[in-house]
C-alpha cells in the first residue's frame, strides 16, 4: 500500500472503496480510527489517552449521518476534531484573582520547560493590564537561575525578590510578606525544575504550597514533550492540585499531542501558551487550532468548516433534489458561485483539497470572470434563469447591456452552463457526484 | 559506579514499565497478529516513532514466522537485536584533538549543563579545555556557564549579553589557537529549528570556525531531552541539514522518560548517540553504549 502523508489522505483512501452513502457503519469507523490513532500517536498523544479518546469517539461516530457537503472521510475527521476541541476546553486565559491581595501564582514543571522565561512573560502581561506583580526567585539550585530571573525582571520592568541560595520555602514566604508590605497585588513564584519522580523536590513544592497557599499553581509543559507527558502531569497534579496548564515552545513544528495528554489526565484548563523568544510572546490557548495541529490537517478542517457555513443543510437538500431531477438552473449556478465565494474563492478551495483530488486544480481560474458570470445571471429575468432556452438574440442584447458584457460573453456562459449540466449527468451516472 | 549499573539505575523506571508490559504481553498473547500490534504499541509508548516501531516489529515478525518460532524469550532476543542494529547503524563518533565541539539544540534541553559535564569529563582525562559562551541571548546564560566552568576548572571565553555570538566564537578560537588548547566547546543559544534567522546565526558560527580554525577537528553535537516526543526527529533533521551533526547527547535520562526516539535517529538520520546525561551532578554523564542501553532496557 502506498504511503499517505496526511490523515485525510489515509482516510480518503480507506473510504474510496466504499461507495455506500448514508450513515457511518461500525466497520468503517473501526478502520478509520486505526488511522486516527496512528495520527494521534505520531503527534505524541500518550498511548493510554489516545486509546480512551478513540473509544469515546468511535461510540459517538457509529450511526452518524454523513453531512451532505462532506465525504465520509471528512465526516470522520469532523467528529474527531470536534471531540478533540471539546476535550481541550475553552479559550481561557483568565487567571484567578485572590479575594484578598496579593494573588499568588506558583510555577512548577520539569527542567527546561520554560518556567523562568514564562515568569517574565506573565509579569509583563500583568503589568500591561495595570497590575503590580512581584517575581520571587525560588530556584536556588540551577546555576544562575536567580540571575536569569533578575535579568528577565529588569527587561520587563518587574521587581524581583531574591534571597540568594536560601531555603525556597522561606524565600517564598518572605516574598509574599514583601509583596504585602510594598503594595504588590500579584506574586509570581519561580521554582526549580524537577523530575516528577524526585521525591525531595516534590516535597519542597508541597511545602511551598502549604506555606503561601497559592491562588494559582501553574504546571508548565514543553509542547514538544513525548509519551512521558501523562506521567508528569498526573504526578504534579496529584501532589499539588495544579489549577492550570501553560504550554511553552509552541512556535516550533511539534504537533503538540502532549496537550491532549496533560489535559486528559488533569482536566485543568490551558491558560496560556508561549509562542516565541521575546518576552511579549504570550498568547491565550485556542483549542480549535490545537486540535487541527494535533491531527496535522489544518487546511482540511477549515475547508470542512467553510463548506458547512457556506452551504446550509436546506440548500444542500434542495440542490440534491434538483440534481437528481436534472432541473439544475442558472439560479442554482448562481447559488453555487456564491457558496464558493463564501468559502474563500475557488483557488483557495482547490488549494485546500488534499491530494489534488480534483483534476481542475491546474486549470486557470479567473475570479474576475466569476464576477462577470454573476453579473450576467443577475441581469436575466427569473424566467430566463430557469429556462435559458428562451434567451434569443434580443434578450442576449438586453442582458449584455445590463451586465456590461458582450453577447459573446453571454454565449460563452450559456455554453458553459450546458456543459456543466452534461457533466453532472455523467457524474450522476458514475455515482461519483456526492450531494 | 560504572556506566552499566548507573544507566540501569537511570533506566529502572523505564525498564520496570517496559519489562512489566512485556511480561504482561507474553502472558496474555500467543504470537498472533495482535501480539505484534501490541509489541508495536509498547515501542511507541517509549517514544519510538511509529514508522520505526513498525519496521522493527515487521522484521521480527518475518523472522519469527520464517523460523516458525513460538518462544517468547527468543522473540525478546530478536527485538533486542533489532533495536541494537538500529542504534548502531550510525558511525560512532571519536573525538581527536585539536577539537572544536559546537553544542546545539532547541531551548531547555540542557545544553549548558551538558557542556559543564563534558568539560569536566575531558579535563579529568587530562585535556586542556576552553568553553565559549556563545549563548548571548538567554538571560544569564553565560553566568550559568561560568559556574560550570568553575566547577570543571576550565577556561571560559565570554562577552556581554546581546553580543554577536560569532564574535565570541572568533575570540574563543583565537584564544584556543594561541594557547594550544586541546578542546574548545562552544555553547550556543537554544533555538527552535524552524526559526530561519536563528539557524542562519548558527551557520555563521559554523563558518567562523571553519574559516579561522581549519586544522581543528570540528564536531557538531545536538542535545536532546529524553522527555521529548516525535519532534526530536524534526530537530535532528533540521540541524543536520543546516550545519551537519556528528553526534547526540541524550539528557534527562534520570526520569521516567524513555528517549526511544534515538532508535529512529541513529538508523534513519545516521547520527549516533555519543553521551547520555543521567543526573544534575557534574559527573552525571556517560558514554553511550548501545549494547548496554538495550540490555538495561530488557534485563
Amino acid at each position: 500500500m502506498a504511503q499517505f502523508a496526511t490523515l485525510s489522505e489515509k482516510l480518503n483512501h480507506i473510504f474510496s472503496k466504499l461507495t455506500k452513502r448514508g450513515r457511518l457503519t461500525e466497520l468503517e469507523i473501526k478502520t478509520a480510527m486505526r488511522e486516527v490513532r496512528i495520527a494521534l500517536l505520531e503527534a505524541d498523544v500518550s498511548l493510554s489517552v489516545a486509546k480512551d479518546f478513540i473509544a469515546k469517539v468511535s461510540e459517538k461516530a457509529v450511526g452518524q449521518e454523513i453531512l451532505k457537503s462532506l465525504s465520509p472521510a471528512q465526516q470522520v475527521i469532523k467528529i474527531v476534531n470536534e471531540e478533540l476541541i471539546a476535550l481541550m476546553g475553552s479559550t481561557n486565559a483568565k487567571l484567578e484573582v485572590a479575594s484578598k491581595p496579593p494573588t499568588i501564582i506558583m510555577m512548577c514543571g520539569l527542567q527546561g520547560a520554560g518556567k523562568t522565561t514564562f515568569c517574565g512573560k506573565l509579569g509583563m502581561l500583568l503589568k500591561k493590564q495595570g497590575k503590580k506583580p512581584l517575581l520571587v526567585a525560588c530556584d536556588v539550585y540551577r546555576p544562575a537561575a536567580i540571575t536569569q530571573l533578575k535579568v528577565v525582571g529588569e527587561k520587563v520592568g518587574v521587581e524581583v525578590f531574591e534571597k540568594g541560595q536560601g531555603n525556597p520555602v522561606k524565600i517564598a514566604r518572605e516574598g509574599v510578606k514583601y509583596a504585602q508590605s510594598y503594595g504588590f497585588d500579584t506574586v509570581i513564584i519561580d521554582t526549580a525544575g524537577r523530575l516528577q519522580i524526585d521525591e525531595q523536590l516534590m516535597q519542597e513544592l508541597e511545602n511551598i504550597k502549604k506555606e503561601v497557599n497559592p491562588t494559582e499553581i501553574l504546571l508548565t509543559v514543553d509542547a514538544m514533550t513525548g509519551q512521558i507527558a501523562v506521567d508528569v502531569a498526573d504526578t504534579f497534579n496529584k501532589r499539588l492540585e495544579v489549577t492550570g496548564l501553560i504550554l511553552t515552545k509552541l512556535d516550533g513544528d511539534t504537533r503538540g499531542g502532549a496537550t491532549l495528554s496533560i489535559k486528559a489526565v488533569t482536566g485543568k484548563p490551558v491558560k496560556f501558551c508561549g509562542t516565541g523568544e521575546k518576552l511579549g510572546d504570550i498568547e491565550p490557548f485556542y483549542p480549535d487550532r490545537m486540535a487541527s495541529r494535533i491531527l496535522g490537517m489544518g487546511d482540511v478542517l477549515s475547508l470542512i468548516e467553510k463548506a458547512e457555513n457556506a452551504i446550509s443543510e436546506e440548500q444542500a437538500k434542495k440542490f440534491e433534489k434538483k440534481f437528481r431531477e436534472n432541473s439544475f438552473t442558472l439560479e442554482d449556478y448562481l447559488v453555487q458561485f456564491d457558496a464558493m465565494k463564501k468559502m474563500g474563492g475557488i483557488k483557495d478551495i482547490l488549494s485546500m483539497m488534499p491530494g489534488n483530488k480534483l483534476k481542475i486544480s491546474d486549470a486557470d481560474i479567473d475570479e474576475k470572470k466569476i464576477e462577470q458570470i454573476k453579473a450576467i445571471i443577475h441581469s436575466m429575468t427569473p424566467k430566463e434563469r430557469r429556462d435559458p432556452n428562451i434567451i434569443n438574440f434580443s434578450r442576449k442584447n438586453r442582458i449584455a447591456r445590463g451586465s456590461g458584457t458582450t453577447v459573446q460573453d453571454i454565449n460563452k456562459l450559456l455554453k458553459q452552463f450546458e456543459q456543466t449540466k452534461q457533466m453532472m449527468k455523467q457524474m450522476k451516472n458514475n455515482k461519483m457526484f456526492r450531494f | 559506579m560504572g556506566f552499566f549499573s548507573k544507566l540501569k539505575e537511570a533506566l529502572k523506571k523505564t525498564k520496570n514499565s517496559l519489562a512489566a508490559k512485556l511480561t504482561d504481553l507474553f502472558s496474555r498473547n500467543k504470537l498472533g497478529n495482535e501480539f505484534y500490534e501490541d509489541l508495536e504499541e509498547i515501542l511507541i509508548a517509549s517514544d519510538v516513532s511509529v514508522r520505526t516501531a513498525d519496521d522493527i516489529v515487521e522484521a521480527i515478525k518475518e523472522r519469527a514466522i520464517e523460523e516458525k518460532c513460538r518462544d517468547k524469550d527468543y522473540v525478546v532476543g530478536l527485538l533486542k537485536e533489532a533495536i541494537y542494529d538500529k542504534l548502531t547503524a550510525a558511525e560512532p563518533l571519536e573525538i581527536c584533538t585539536p577539537a572544536v565541539i559546537m553544542v546545539v539544540g532547541v531551548n531547555g534541553v540542557g545544553k549548558t549543563t551538558s557542556i559543564g559535564k563534558l568539560a569536566n569529563l575531558y579535563a579529568k582525562d587530562g585535556f586542556s579545555v576552553t568553553i565559549a559562551a556563545a549563548d548571548t541571548f538567554r538571560a544569564a546564560a553565560s553566568e550559568q556557564l561560568s559556574v560550570w566552568a568553575d566547577r570543571a576548572k576550565v577556561r571560559i571565553v565570554k562577552h556581554a549579553e546581546g553580543a554577536d555570538p560569532s564574535a565570541v566564537v572568533y575570540d574563543a578560537v583565537s584564544s584556543v589557537k594561541a594557547k594550544n588548547t586541546d578542546i574548545l566547546i562552544i555553547d550556543t543559544a537554544g533555538r527552535l529549528h524552524v526559526k530561519a534567522n536563528l539557524m542562519e546565526e548558527l551557520k555563521k558560527m559554523d563558518r567562523v570556525v571553519n574559516r579561522e580554525f581549519p586544522e581543528a577537528n570540528f564536531y557538531k553535537i545536538i542535545v536532546l531531552d529524553a522527555s521529548t516526543g516525535q519532534n526530536a526527529y524534526n530537530q535532528v533533521e533540521a540541524f543536520k541539514d543546516d550545519v551537519g551533526l556528528d553526534g547526540i547527547i541524550l539528557t534527562k535520562l534520570d526520569g521516567t522518560a524513555k528517549g526511544g526516539f534515538v532508535v529512529s535517529l541513529c538508523s534513519e538520520l545516521e547520527v549516533p548517540v555519543v553521551y547520555v546525561g543521567t543526573g544534575e551532578k557534574i559527573d552525571d554523564i556517560e558514554e553511550f553504549d548501545a549494547e548496554e542501553f538495550v540490555d538495561a532496557l530488557f534485563e
